[in-house]
């Protein structure tokens, strides 16, 4: 619907609905620290959904009675819940750090190429140090 | 025509007129979220494989509810709307309102059953 009356030819205030260009796809990129930390923080925050649908899912198997958590507990601590957690451990902790440095980033700082690489190591670096000491304590 | 040029439309705004607050949003959570997700990360780790009554026993605890409860709702708006950026990344039309729905609905529905697990077990 457009609310101004459409003159000959686009105007400066005639609006863009719907078809606005999307981000350009990974693809078009060449492959660099700072681009492949970047995709990771989003893979890893979109990939976590899965531990948290196992988890809920065992909330849920608690909350309901003994023989259905036996279910969801066998499920959980099988090798599968173990590399699934174990890697979403990892990755929870990778989007942890990825998005400090968001926020860093955002505050307008650690912008220049050599100290947003050097954070990309730490985000990299830092998520493999935490995982292993998470898995320890645990 | 309107005397009104695009910058003067997205100014503070955005070309979305939501992405400020959809930004700021993102930004407090996440603060939250360091804040919560440690604490949280540690006692679960420790509770995974336990039995059923050590499960109960740990959520039963005032302070673990409260934890989980918080981790459910900020972690679940978090993702929903950091995947809602991903899918207005890279599609559009039909399908961008589809998998926003979709994801919508996801979130919200996982958030709830994972409260109403939380409150049984508490309570």
């Amino acid at each position: 619907m457009r609310r101004q009356t459409k003159t000959k030819g686009p105007t400066m205030a005639d609006v863009n609905r719907g078809d606005r260009p999307l981000s350009p796809h990974l693809q078009v990129y060449r492959p660099q620290l700072t681009s492949i930390t970047s995709i990771l923080t989003r893979l890893t925050g979109n990939a976590l959904i899965v531990a948290v649908f196992l988890i809920i899912w065992w909330l849920l198997a608690a909350a309901t009675g003994p023989e259905y958590f036996a279910l969801a507990d066998s499920v959980l601590t099988s090798w599968f819940g173990d590399l699934v957690l174990t890697l979403s451990l990892w990755a929870i902790w990778y989007h942890y750090l990825a998005g400090l440095r968001h926020l860093y980033y955002d505050a307008g700082k650690g912008l220049d190429i050599p100290t947003s690489e050097i954070l990309g190591w730490v985000c990299i670096g830092g998520s493999v140090v935490l995982t292993v000491i998470t898995l320890i304590i645990i | 025509m309107r005397y009104l040029t695009a910058r003067k439309r997205a100014e503070g705004l955005g070309a979305a007129h939501s992405g400020t607050e959809h930004h700021w949003y993102m930004t407090v959570s996440a603060v939250g979220l360091a804040l919560i997700i440690p604490a949280f990360l540690f006692i679960l780790g420790r509770t995974i494989g336990g039995t059923h009554e050590e499960v109960t026993e740990v959520f039963a605890h005032p302070a673990m509810a409260i934890l989980t409860l918080l981790v459910l709702y900020v972690g679940l708006q978090h993702f929903r709307k950091g995947a809602q950026t991903m899918i207005e990344d890279y599609a559009r039309g039909m399908t961008r309102k589809i998998l926003i729905i979709g994801v919508t609905v996801l979130s919200y529905g996982l958030m709830v059953t994972g409260m109403f697990a939380v409150v049984k077990l508490a309570l």
